[in-house]
């Protein structure tokens, strides 16, 4: 009998539990809810795990230093393992305890709330996922890209090897892609720059989970032969594809990586920094330690005794999340500024992300301007190359093909 | 359900077979619909609802999974392939016919049935299970089938063809034949923008409306889904005591036997297939209306693992274990988060706190799981009968 009785316990326990969090919907005065998703335990875990310290370490540190503006921000974190139905669920608890924005994660769980975002009127902010499409401000109003969007970097990447080989007419580029949406997402710019500038383009694709592309790999050094390859891979597969490429005697010096193939963990995952010499990445955040508000940071956990955490070494993906915190932030101030020190509504801080302007955090976050219009700022980038067993900057925040991808945007809301 | 049954005798195959075994069992019925319909609406707060309603759409899901594995003993780990099927022909349907719901609905629920059918069709061949070269084969194009119901038969067809050879192949499994069912519907919805609507393999469809009221909150979509779940149930319940439902057991329990008996195991085992799949269908078109998008990446291979985890925990062939499942599933990550949030806030700041929640919610959650499933192999519905069938004689042992 007794397992009966603690069955029951088990479902009172439950209900209890349910009752109680329901209790606790109490507002503070001058405290702002941010809501933030992200997936600490799911597939995408090494990138969480680094990601959502940095963005509680930056809000921290801003309540650390009074808040903004005087308003002390709670950071409401959900972690949806990248599942989808637990996204929805977050942004419905988002909404409950009144948070005025939150911060998405995950490409299909950025598809799947666009549409509650804008019933609900609360701005989600998707960098580095979600569609391209979404810089457009006017099919997507409460969607935020805020970063250089895939197609913004497949644009940059062109823009790059163009620079390396002079001029592109006749040499060939290959495209490593991740075989889902998202992998074939800068096919669209990338096509289109083949003809303007006249270089051949051949793709190969990597089925997922992308831990085996040697036939890719052999197919691109031993047959085609590029001049440069344009990689966009996700998880494990970047560090698989820099091995490999390394294996065949491809100089990597002839590789760009997108966003989710660039960070330190990649590199270190495929033999350590020391033998990727030459590995080119894109960056929409600042890379590496040297900036003041990573020295607040570290200065905020030494006044509290205790040493920088070890996320911090991770530069690539910890720096991203404290631009996603900063962005917040500076949208919040926008709208309590521009409210004369009122409590601003989810409205009023979506007009504040509206006027982000010359924000740029010591050089951590791009010379972006993001519009009613423009959501993702501008889609600057900067690329960085692994160069003495470290990433190095070898060019600051640029546009790569503005006018084509504006053209792109264009020529997709007119489809819809 | 909630009732005694004592001192009662049923003298007929009908009274043994009524859904309502004793009349209190239909006042306990009207009373859970006042409760889901009057009082849980108007009481609770949206984001409660919003976990109903979650919870609604995996109900159906976890029926239609449970119809197939529970009562029929076909395993099957291609449920959210079927899912995905159902999302984008009533995706399709809905923006390019600019037809409303409760004919994109059923659509959807078919032509799922329709490619479960193809996908189990290697099952009639293989008891347990095995096959999946021929169905990577299948591979080959769909084209426009989705948006056709034309379209839909001839993708059968080409399914039946390449099919074929494969009920003469022995050595794999059933299981494995749908996980590679899953696989080549991802695949093909992935490549053929025809199904998918372009690079983002996403189709955005409007909120479900009916006489001029769009369902576009999240209390509309409650009575919404509601619906929708307790059309399945009560489906279901039907489905279970009828003789297809009797049939599907005999499939289940020693198909030789069965068919011994006249029942026909082609028949029934692809009818278990076809009816499986229309609720996956209508439950991937749930989906989408609910988040207003049809995304194939909402329904990938973990979709099916969690709904399989659904029908374990909840009791495989149990209407009542399917619920039970499904709310379980759903609601336990949450309940231990927000019971750890009110807890940890006690001895964690919020920013440390956000690393302990996630971890310590995955082991609590996979302990849970464990420790039911020791204390009852048979689920949460055995769980429930047990609990019942002590309190009947309580205070007495027996």
């Amino acid at each position: 009998m007794t397992r009966f009785v603690r069955s029951w316990l088990g479902v009172a326990a439950t209900t209890a539990t349910l009752a109680f969090g329901a209790g606790q919907a109490f507002a503070q005065t001058k405290e702002v809810v941010f809501g933030f998703q992200c997936d600490r335990t799911g597939p995408t875990a090494p990138v969480g795990t680094v990601l959502c310290p940095g963005y509680q370490d930056y809000i921290a540190l801003v309540n650390s230093k009074g808040g903004v503006e005087g308003y002390k921000i709670r950071v409401l974190e959900i972690d949806h393992e990248y599942k989808v139905p637990p996204a929805m669920e977050a942004h419905e608890r988002f909404k409950k305890e009144g948070a005025v924005l939150e911060g998405l994660y995950g490409t299909p769980q950025t598809a799947a709330l666009n549409k509650k975002l804008e019933e609900d009127k609360i701005l989600g902010t998707s960098p580095g996922f979600g569609t391209a499409a979404a810089a457009d401000g006017k099919r997507f109003p409460y969607t935020f890209p805020i970063a250089a969007s895939y197609w913004s970097q497949a644009g940059a990447a062109v823009a790059f090897v163009k620079e390396k080989l002079g001029d592109l007419k006749g040499k060939k580029i290959a495209y490593l892609f991740y075989d889902n949406p998202a992998g074939k997402e800068p096919l669209a710019v990338l096509e289109d720059l083949a003809k303007s500038e006249g270089f051949e383009m051949r793709t190969f694709a990597v089925p997922a989970p992308g831990l085996e592309m040697g036939a890719q790999v052999l197919d691109i050094t031993g047959r085609y032969k590029p001049d440069f390859i344009i990689a966009h891979l996700f998880g494990r597969s970047p560090s698989v594809s820099i091995k490999e490429l390394k294996g065949k005697g491809f100089p990597l010096s002839k590789v760009i990586s997108l966003v989710w193939g660039s960070a330190e963990s990649d590199i270190i995952a495929a033999g350590g920094m020391g033998m990727a010499e030459g590995y080119n990445t894109i960056q929409f955040a600042g890379v590496g330690k040297d900036f003041p508000v990573l020295k607040e940071i570290e200065a905020m956990y030494k006044a509290q005794g205790k040493p920088a955490p070890k996320e911090m070494d991770s530069t690539v993906y910890y720096n991203r999340g404290v631009l996603n915190a900063a962005i917040h932030v500076e949208a919040l101030r926008n709208a309590i500024k521009a409210k004369g020190g009122a409590m601003p509504t989810s409205e009023e801080v979506k007009k504040g992300m509206e006027s982000i302007k010359g924000f740029t955090l010591g050089g951590f976050v791009p010379p972006m301007e993001i519009t009613p219009t423009d959501h993702e700022g501008g889609g600057w980038v900067q690329i960085w190359t692994v160069k003495g067993g470290k990433l190095v900057k070898v060019k600051d925040w640029f546009q790569g093909y503005r006018p084509v991808i504006q053209k792109q945007l264009a020529a997709d809301a007119s489809k819809s | 359900m909630f009732h005694r049954e004592s001192g009662v005798f049923k003298t007929t195959y009908g009274a043994d077979m009524a859904l309502y075994p004793l009349p209190i069992a239909k006042w306990t019925v009207i009373a859970l619909a006042v409760l889901f319909v009057l009082i849980i609406p108007l009481a609770v707060h949206e984001y409660y609802l919003s976990i109903l309603n979650l919870i609604f759409i995996a109900i159906v899901g976890a029926l239609g999974l449970n119809i197939l594995v529970g009562y029929t003993g076909q395993i099957s780990i291609g449920h959210g392939a079927f899912m995905s099927v159902g999302a984008y022909t009533a995706a399709n349907l809905a923006v390019r016919l600019d037809l409303p719901f409760w004919i994109t609905l059923p659509a959807g629920g078919l032509m799922a049935a329709l490619i479960g059918v193809i996908v189990g069709m290697p099952s009639l061949r293989i008891k347990g299970l095995y096959l999946p070269i021929a169905t990577l084969a299948v591979r080959l194009d769909l084209p426009f089938w989705i948006t056709l119901p034309a379209g839909g038969l001839m993708a059968a067809l080409i399914g039946v063809i390449v099919g074929m050879p494969s009920l003469r192949i022995k050595g794999l499994y059933l299981a494995i034949a749908t996980l590679a069912g899953q696989l080549i519907i991802e695949w093909t919805i992935n490549h053929v923008p025809a199904i998918s609507g372009g690079a983002q393999a996403s189709i955005e469809v409007d909120r479900p409306s009916l006489f001029g009221v769009s369902f576009n909150t999240q209390g509309h979509l409650y009575f919404f889904l509601l619906f929708f779940a307790v059309l399945a149930i009560v489906a279901t319940l039907n489905l279970a005591r009828s003789r297809i439902g009797r049939a599907f057991v005999a499939v289940r329990d020693q198909d030789i036997a069965a068919e011994i008996i006249g029942i026909n195991i082609y028949r029934y085992k692809l009818l278990a297939f076809a009816i499986s799949s229309f609720y996956a269908g209508v439950c991937g078109v749930l989906y989408t209306y609910y988040f207003g998008i049809a995304n194939y990446e909402q329904f990938q291979l973990v979709v099916s693992i969690d709904y399989l985890a659904m029908i374990i925990i909840g009791g495989l062939g149990s209407v009542l274990g399917s619920i039970l499942g499904a709310i379980f599933v759903t609601l336990l990550p949450i309940a231990i988060r927000i019971f750890m949030e009110d807890v940890g806030s006690l001895f964690f700041t919020s920013a440390e706190m956000a690393n302990v929640i996630s971890g310590l919610r995955l082991g609590v959650f996979g302990g849970l799981i464990i420790f039911f499933l020791i204390v009852e192999p048979e689920g949460l519905n055995r769980l429930w009968r047990n609990i019942r069938s002590y309190f009947r004689v309580w205070p007495f042992s027996y």
